[in-house]
């Protein structure tokens, strides 16, 4: 009987290729998927990296480009030209390309490593015949100079990541991925009303990785070491965890993060993941006055006793307990916990409110294939509970989450 | 004209427990493996979601989650004299569909087995002589020893995540005073967790064990006292006692299934294929007839499809394998008669009753609440744990308080010489809904020379295909056991001091009801065996006639086990897939020559 073989890496060059250039290639992939570009490159149910995948910007709708190396892709790219856009956010037609590409983050990536993301795209991955779209962005906001003139105000100079004298060399991996080809900033860090990130690196002041607006109804949350709504509370180890399967012993992935983790961060080496993660707890609070969670039993206490006249406190025993508990802690791994928890007590309530009317399911990874899903209540709780459930939330067992109102609620119902 | 697909190396006939492990054993093996189950797509999400799942009506009433049988059903009799009717309503039993199959709605009891019972000829026959089996009891040893059985038995357990206490592990003692049973045979290792909390019920009855004698135990329990994760990497939540157990997908994913604890892995497989809406027609034979060339279905366009394979698993819930082999001319049909021929052979069940107990209001049993297999049982009178011989019968039966979750419309009982409607049944129920106990005795029940399974003559399925006929009644065996258990466990039941108690016990010449609900745990008709003469499988589940055909599941059986079934129904496919792995890839024929 035939044993089924799986290909690890297909090769869709035409001519033969060294020992050394497969590794090349290898090691493109690897940083393909930790730069995560199939994300954006992959249009909903498309081939990877033949683009078409449309991305709401403020002037309108503009769609991502076909990578393959087919010649309606990169197919005719030099390594200059690749580059040129990569880094320095140029197309090879010389017209600038919408930030929504991150060159001003993949400006750090070193030379080495665009030569081996080079290697891949020509050599690793299908030619994908398929042209690229224009955007729907009408004129004069379509007119692509004032582009260049926003490359020349915001995007840093091109320059391999450099690490500061004496600094961890684990600490420096870790910027040098999510500074650069991680480009976590895109979404964690809060942009200027002229849509540039407020800060590119740690360097560049409290603001990098301090959390966003929201984006497609979700907030990408404060990477920072805040204590209330940021990464205070994680350890390293529940970072790696977290990035590995999108789980830890009390959190969960949801949101735009899902993808990250499904595309991108499952497949980081643990090294990296250590890197990551140190890196990332060794950014200060920005609350100067920041303190750890204090558990408060008060709430739990009265739930215990069948006292639930506190507003949402029935809504939660009916709908949220039986998996998160009257005491807010969850169950290891598998239902996370609220009390203390970053996620819930984020100035901006949307991803919480969100995550009531619509639910969310925790997807699988290679090694936690378990998905959890968290069930929809919009059908079932007026705008009026969900504030009283979410408000309850932000405010029970120690959590210091400003209270919502039920029109935030109905601002989000689709 | 059949459309004919890609030839795979397996293909698997339904996706519940049996599949499920096989699929995953398979994949680990390197073989490209296509699962066909006939029903639906199922999963926590959506079908188990919170809280529309919770729903008596749907479930436990219109049977969502059961085989519709508007399209295929069994016919029954009760003896070759009569003739067989088509079953028009699920009663008696209650086989799954779709994705997860029975595994998906049953409640989690999760026992091993008495290893006398899977050597109960030679066992009888060497305690009480050789007359003591009736003339008619058709009983065979299985061909495989518990010894055998005991790493299978043991990784099951880790993979659905089972609570319980050990007795022994290895020897050594670890279970005394602290809820093991005695009885229980030497464990090469713990349970991966530790036993769910008791009910108030299974208390008392604990107690009242206890003070009569008996020496009462936590069942073991598919259902989880903590999060769990197994050894697929696939995770479990926390059993919360909801009382929506056995009839519905489990909200929590604490219940074991084989869409929470085995299929979350295979989706990670690319050599795994499940293809749900396809059911399966017959297994197709080549010209020798001693060989399977793969399957015919019917997929969910009402397309026949040929689906070409080197090994055919048939793990299909116990009736529907052995209408398959009926269908596909494997093995030569069982003839009462004569008593030659296998496929059909040695059909059994179940052997309960039930008493309840009810108190008064300072009794509170709150039985809203409950998980499908939790509970204290005792083993006093199981197997084969007392002499049989003034007794005059086989077989043993366990007895237990096992609090499920009485639901609204089903859940009501009242005391004997209530009116069944008005005020004064409203009176009764508000006064006992939450003060009663029931506990039951899940007896053993042997095979016999006229209980057996055939293809009806008449009726025919939507496809047009002979129906599958059951001739089966109660003998005298059964009776007379069902009244020994009920004697022993009524000592229980009055040392709780109830103040009223109703027996449900089999009466003398009692014929077999199919409206009554017993258990679902239907057993043998394509049994393992060391004989090709009385016997359609080997030891290791595999067709004697046709060597790429392995059929695990219950359909095995040579008899009705005192205990719940899954779990040797999961430790004999874990057996037989090791047995396909080391032995059959390496040298594909017949494992046992005849």
């Amino acid at each position: 009987m035939k044993a089924f073989v799986i290909a690890t890496l297909a090769l869709f060059s035409s001519c033969s290729v060294s020992a050394a250039q497969t590794d090349l290639i290898k090691q493109g992939q690897y940083l393909a998927r930790a730069g995560d570009c199939v994300a954006c490159h992959t249009a909903k149910g498309g081939k990877p990296f033949a683009g078409g995948l449309a991305m709401e910007t403020p002037i309108g709708v503009i769609y991502s480009t076909n990578i393959t190396p087919d010649k309606t892709g990169l197919g005719d790219y030099s390594f200059a030209d690749f580059d040129k856009a990569v880094r320095h956010g140029v197309a090879k037609s010389g017209s600038t390309l919408y930030p929504a590409m991150p060159y001003p983050s993949y400006a750090r990536v070193s030379e080495t490593d665009m030569q081996a993301l080079y290697a891949y795209f020509m050599n690793g991955v299908e030619p994908v015949a398929q042209a690229n779209q224009d955007s729907d962005i009408p004129w004069p906001l379509s007119m692509r100079w004032p582009l260049a003139a926003w490359r020349w105000m915001f995007a840093p100079e091109v320059a391999g990541y450099q690490a500061p004298a004496g600094a961890d060399p684990v600490i420096s991996r870790g910027a040098y991925l999510v500074e650069g080809l991680g480009h976590c900033g895109a979404c964690h860090t809060p942009r200027a009303l002229t849509m540039q990130e407020k800060a590119l690196s740690a360097s560049q002041g409290t603001a990098f990785l301090s959390g966003s607006a929201p984006l497609e109804g979700w907030i990408a949350k404060s990477l920072r070491g805040d204590h209330k709504d940021g990464l205070g509370s994680w350890s390293e180890e529940q970072l790696v965890q977290f990035l590995k399967t999108g789980r830890s012993d009390r959190s969960a992935v949801f949101g735009g993060m899902s993808d990250v983790v499904v595309h991108s961060m499952q497949y980081m080496s643990e090294d990296d993941l250590n890197a990551i993660a140190r890196y990332l707890k060794s950014l200060p609070a920005v609350d100067p006055k920041d303190q750890p969670h204090q558990y408060d039993k008060q709430v739990a206490e009265a739930l215990w006793k069948g006292d639930d006249r506190q507003p949402g406190a029935a809504v939660y025993i009916d709908n949220c307990a039986a998996c998160h508990r009257t005491d807010g802690h969850g169950y290891t791994r598998v239902f996370p916990a609220l009390a203390g928890n970053p996620v819930v007590q984020t100035a901006d309530a949307t991803s919480l409110i969100n995550i009531v009317l619509n639910g969310g399911t925790l997807p699988a990874t290679h090694t936690a294939p378990s998905t959890f899903t968290m069930p929809a209540f919009a059908w079932r709780l007026s705008d009026q509970e969900v504030a009283d459930v979410v408000s309850f939330i932000r405010g029970s067992w120690g959590n210091q989450g400003a209270p919502v109102k039920a029109g935030d609620v109905a601002d989000l119902r689709k | 004209m059949a459309t004919i697909m890609k030839k795979v190396d397996a293909v698997i006939v339904g996706f519940g427990w049996t599949g499920a492990i096989m699929a995953k054993e398979l994949t680990e093996a390197g073989l490209h493996v296509v699962a066909l189950e006939r029903g639906p797509m199922q999963d926590t999400y959506p079908d188990g979601n919170y809280p529309q799942v919770i729903d008596e009506l749907t479930y436990s009433v219109r049977k969502k989650l059961f085989q519709d049988i508007s399209k295929e059903t069994v016919t029954i009799r009760h003896s070759v004299n009569d003739i067989a009717l088509p079953n028009r309503q699920l009663g008696a039993f209650l086989p799954g569909n779709g994705v997860g199959g029975a595994g998906l709605h049953w409640s989690g009891v999760h026992f091993r087995v008495d290893p006398i019972e899977l050597r109960m000829r030679s066992h009888y026959e060497e305690r009480y002589g050789k007359h003591f089996i009736p003339k008619d009891m058709t009983i065979q040893d299985f061909g495989v020893s518990y010894e055998e059985l005991e790493p299978f038995f043991d990784y099951a357990e880790k993979v659905f995540g089972t609570s319980g206490q050990a007795w022994t592990v290895k020897g050594q003692l670890v279970g005394e005073g602290k809820g093991g049973n005695p009885y229980a045979p030497d464990r090469s290792s713990h349970f991966p967790l530790e036993s769910q909390k008791n009910t108030y019920s299974a208390q008392l009855f604990q107690q009242a064990a206890t003070a009569v004698g008996y020496k009462p135990y936590n069942l073991p329990s598919a259902n989880t006292s903590g999060p769990y994760t197994n050894p697929y990497g696939a995770q479990m939540g926390p059993c919360n006692f909801c009382g929506f157990c056995s009839g519905y997908v489990c909200y929590m994913y604490s219940k074991a299934s084989p869409n929470v604890n085995i299929l979350p892995a295979l989706r990670q497989v690319p050599n795994f294929e499940l293809r749900p809406n396809s059911h399966v027609l017959k297994v197709n034979l080549d010209s020798s007839k001693r060989k399977a060339t793969g399957v015919t279905y019917i997929d969910a366009q009402g397309r026949e499809i040929e689906q070409p394979a080197d090994l055919v698993i048939l793990g299909a819930f116990q009736f529907h394998n052995v209408r398959l082999m009926l269908l596909s001319g494997i093995g030569k049909p069982y003839d009462p008669i004569s008593g030659e021929g296998v496929v059909g052979k040695n059909f059994a069940y179940q052997n309960m009753a039930t008493i309840k107990a009810y108190f008064d209001k300072d009794v509170h049993t709150n039985n809203f609440i409950g998980a499908g297999g939790n509970g204290v049982a005792v083993d006093d009178f199981n197997a084969d744990n007392f002499d049989h011989g003034p007794h005059g019968f086989v077989g043993g039966s366990p007895m237990w308080v096992n609090q499920a979750g009485s639901r609204p419309i089903a859940g009501t009982s009242n005391p004997p010489g209530t009116p069944a409607w008005g005020s004064a049944w409203k009176r009764a129920t508000a006064d006992y809904y939450t003060h009663q106990v029931s506990m039951d005795a899940h007896g053993a029940h042997q095979s016999y020379r006229g209980n057996y399974l055939d293809l009806d003559p008449v009726y025919r399925d939507a496809y047009g295909l002979p129906l599958l006929r059951m001739t089966f009644d109660w003998q005298e065996n059964d009776i007379k056991m069902n009244r020994f258990m009920v004697e022993k466990m009524g000592k229980i039941a009055e040392a709780m001091n109830p103040k009223a108690i109703v027996v449900l016990g089999k009466k003398v010449g009692e014929h077999f009801n199919t409206a009554s609900y017993q258990t679902t745990h239907l057993n043998g008709g394509a049994i393992m065996g060391t004989d090709p003469k009385t016997s359609a499988l080997n030891r290791y589940l595999q067709c004697w006639d046709v060597h790429n055909v392995f059929v695990p599941g219950a359909s095995a059986f040579p008899q009705g086990l005192g205990y719940n079934p899954t779990g040797l129904v999961a430790a004999l496919t874990y057996w037989s897939a090791r047995a396909i792995r080391e032995q059959y890839l390496k040298n594909p024929g017949p494992l046992v020559q005849a």
